[in-house]
């Protein structure tokens, strides 16, 4: 059985960098290891959605719905948006920074309300200010680290791994906010 | 040793390993990667061409020079490299010359959603489709092998999920990449009359010789499970079958999806009691079946539009339902695309939009200036149209029209092929406004250079094109450049040129907020104590303004400093933190 793992958040908020971290570290558990990434006009503040699959052999790149182990989410109206592709009884790590879409800017729409319970309802929880942790690490940008951190706690793959990935994948003068946004994510 | 790797760096890896001598290209997603991965490799001369059909005559020229070329685009962007590249199916190749076009199925960053394998069939040109990063890599190299071998172009056909999909691939060396000779052969390489059309009937004896190579090919493979359900099925659509249907069927797997094999297909489907045709968008591959006498099932099941999944795979061929899963209980908020805090483009929509014009648009990050709370944007078609189709509109609805009407293009789009429809208005006695949003890059696709910004593909210093001294050139001489940012003075600009009763360019130019060199000191703040809650800022689109309860906010994590909502404020109300 493959390891399905769905990375969503708003363009520009570092899923990119969330999914090259994850599928590297898998990569070197001797997996095969496929990413299905988003570039172009939909990065542009749009929901962003990767998708990584590993496992002994992987076809597709995409997850389909009810087929996620693991949903990474950056923001808490992508957590429910990508909730139907949530395995029964699966993960969801979600950072409860709320970002309001255009639609709601406009007025066009509202925010939905309780998101976090109806994830309580329909999942494994974990929510986290990670924001607050990746300001506590030196820079709010490293929300995405912080929410691996608290991903690879719960995988099998040994903490040491984990940092040697991010060493080898994040620029020289980030690694230091980068590694202290892990260990407070790896920490909760 | 194996790498995770982007379809698109694959494709990049493959053409070094294949010794290639020289890539242009135009940026377009999802293609772009491609061409910015070959930068990694020294050995190759790569570069950003001002648009597609010249980069494809560039690789034609440097095939006939005798080195192995290529040259990358997106479909839309074959479009526009279509006219040589019909040509040099009938000159053929002496180096191997290879066009790598990436389709959008679902347009996730495209205007329309054509299939590019209508193209190989038009144009007689083998086309290879890989559906995964390996075969991305290893087609690439068989690519110039059959271009050699049957002196012709080769296509590879990507879709978005093989280019922007990351899987493992085997790296490899670089083989000989020593060129060949250049022989001066008019009958090879001059294409007049007499010459092509003997060249003509060489081109169909050549797409015989492929056909018999893709009864035997090791592109076209089929794998026998012993079942009685066949699928056919190529690129990306393979991956989802597998997923989808597993060890349940058998399948005949097309690498090479033009031209097709007559007796391969035949010889696959006499052993099935049902056959399904699994491709995204048109029906080629079932059309081609319909038209050698093998009953499939395609369209009429799957649908013409967007992408496929694994899931409607099994529906349809196994009527087997997806995974349980939660159902939404309701519509909740779509999260469209925006332009970025601190998009230079905000700030000349919201002029445009104040002064009620009428916005000729083109294709780029200010596309999405048709996007609400702005909705500036009138018409949007393909690159450069937002110039001439102004001109059209002019010349049909008169002179006072014409005064509330302006192009918008960016300054990459303009090089393009904006500039020619500039020579047009001009020529043909126009009064239209252009504004050249020039934001020092492209940025849609990912921030790659171009003319105007005095860098090259690989950040070595160049000569670059002075848009005001190319305006005036062609015969403008109404140019102004203006910050948008200015607000007052822009629309003060803006008033003045769609005022006159000739052509104008207005070159509206602040760089992209994305830049590294772009910082703003501070962050926006709302003094709650000004604020008389009138919403004016909100009228911007910028997604770091919102209303809670009441209470106008900005927040800090997205406001990137620009200022634009200080200067649009009424009272004062918004200050730097």
């Amino acid at each position: 059985m493959n390891t399905n793992i769905m990375i969503v958040g708003v363009g520009g908020q570092g899923t990119l960098l969330a999914s090259r971290i994850l599928g590297n570290c898998v990569l070197g558990e001797g997996y095969d290891v496929k990413v299905s990434e988003v570039h172009g006009m939909s990065q542009r503040g749009g929901s962003v959605v990767t998708y990584l699959k590993y496992g002994e052999k992987v076809y597709s790149p995409i997850i389909g719905k009810g087929e996620a182990d693991v949903i990474l989410a950056f923001e808490q109206l992508e957590a429910l948006r990508a909730l139907p592709y949530l395995k029964k009884g699966g993960k969801i790590i979600v950072n409860t920074q709320k970002i309001d879409p255009m639609p709601v800017i406009t007025g066009a729409a509202s925010y939905p309300e309780g998101i976090l319970d109806t994830l309580e309802e329909n999942a494994d929880l974990t929510a986290v200010d990670a924001m607050d942790l990746a300001s506590r690490a030196g820079n709010i940008k490293a929300v995405n680290v912080v929410l691996i951190g608290i991903l690879a706690k719960t995988s099998e793959i040994p903490y040491e791994k984990w940092v040697e990935t991010i060493r080898s994948t994040v620029p020289e003068k980030f690694l230091d906010v980068n590694l202290k946004a892990f260990d407070l994510g790896y920490s909760i | 040793m194996k790498k995770l790797m982007l379809g698109n760096a694959a494709i990049a890896q493959g053409a070094y390993e294949a010794g290639v001598r020289l890539v242009s290209s135009y940026p377009g997603t999802p293609s772009t990667e491609i061409t910015e991965n070959i930068v990694k490799y020294d050995e190759i001369f790569v570069e950003w061409a001002p648009n597609e059909k010249v980069a494809a005559e560039v690789a034609i020229g440097a095939s006939i020079a005798g080195g192995r070329a290529m040259s990358c685009c997106k479909h839309v962007g074959l479009n526009v490299m279509a006219d040589p590249v019909f040509t040099v199916s009938y000159i053929g190749s002496n180096g191997g010359l290879v066009f790598c076009v990436a389709d959008d199925p679902g347009m996730h960053s495209s205007q329309n959603e054509q299939d590019s394998r209508h193209y190989a069939k038009a144009a007689k040109i083998l086309m290879l489709e890989p559906s995964d990063s390996s075969e991305c890599k290893e087609f690439t190299k068989i690519a110039y092998e059959l271009s050699e071998k049957y002196d012709t172009p080769a296509f590879i056909r990507l879709s978005t999920r093989v280019s922007h999909s990351q899987s493992l691939v085997e790296i490899g060396t670089r083989a000989n990449d020593e060129i060949k000779d250049y022989k001066k052969d008019i009958p090879k390489h001059v294409m007049m009359p007499a010459m092509a059309v003997k060249r003509h009937v060489l081109v169909e004896e050549r797409t015989q010789k492929l056909i018999e190579y893709a009864e035997n090919c090791p592109l076209n493979t089929i794998e026998d499970n012993g079942s009685k359900i066949g699928v056919i099925t190529a690129g990306i659509s393979y991956m989802y079958a597998k997923e989808a249907l597993g060890d349940s069927v058998n399948y005949l797997k097309l690498g090479m999806v033009y031209p097709l094999p007559e007796k391969l297909i035949k010889d696959f489907a006499a052993k099935c009691d049902k056959v399904f045709v699994i491709e995204e968008l048109d029906p080629f591959i079932e059309e081609h079946c319909n038209n050698i006498g093998v009953k499939v099932c395609g369209k009429k099941n799957f649908t013409l539009l967007g992408e496929y999944t694994p899931e409607m795979i099994a529906k349809v061929v196994l009527n087997k339902d997806g995974a349980e899963r939660y159902e939404l209980q309701s519509d909740i908020p779509a999260r469209p695309p925006v332009l970025c805090p601190g998009c230079p483009h905000r700030a000349t929509f919201y002029v445009l939009k104040k002064l009620g014009l009428t916005v000729s648009g083109d294709i780029g990050c200010y596309t999405l200036g048709a996007a609400a709370p702005l909705q500036s944007v009138d018409t949007t078609i393909c690159m450069g149209a937002s110039v001439s189709a102004a001109h059209g509109m002019a010349k049909i609805r008169g002179e006072e029209f014409n005064k509330k009407l302006v192009s918008v293009i960016g300054d990459s789009t303009f090089m393009h092929s904006g500039i020619t429809g500039l020579v047009d208005i001009v020529y043909n006695k126009g009064a239209n406004t252009v504004i050249i949003l020039d934001n020092s890059i492209t940025g849609m696709t990912g921030h790659q250079d171009n003319p105007t910004t005095g860098k090259t593909i690989r950040g070595e210093a160049t000569k670059q094109t002075n848009l005001i001294s190319l305006c005036k050139a062609v015969g403008v001489e109404r140019v102004v450049v203006c910050d948008p940012f200015d607000v007052k003075a822009f629309e003060a600009v803006v008033k003045e040129e769609t005022a006159a009763d000739e052509p104008s360019v207005i070159i509206a130019q602040r760089p992209c907020a994305l830049l590294k060199s772009v910082k703003y000191e501070g962050k926006c703040k709302i003094d709650q104590d000004k604020c008389k809650k009138c919403k004016k800022c909100m009228s911007i689109g910028c997604p770091a303004i919102s209303v809670h309860d009441g209470t106008v906010s900005i927040d800090p994590s997205q406001c990137n400093g620009c200022g634009l909502c200080i200067s649009i404020c009424p009272f004062d109300a918004i200050v730097k933190e």
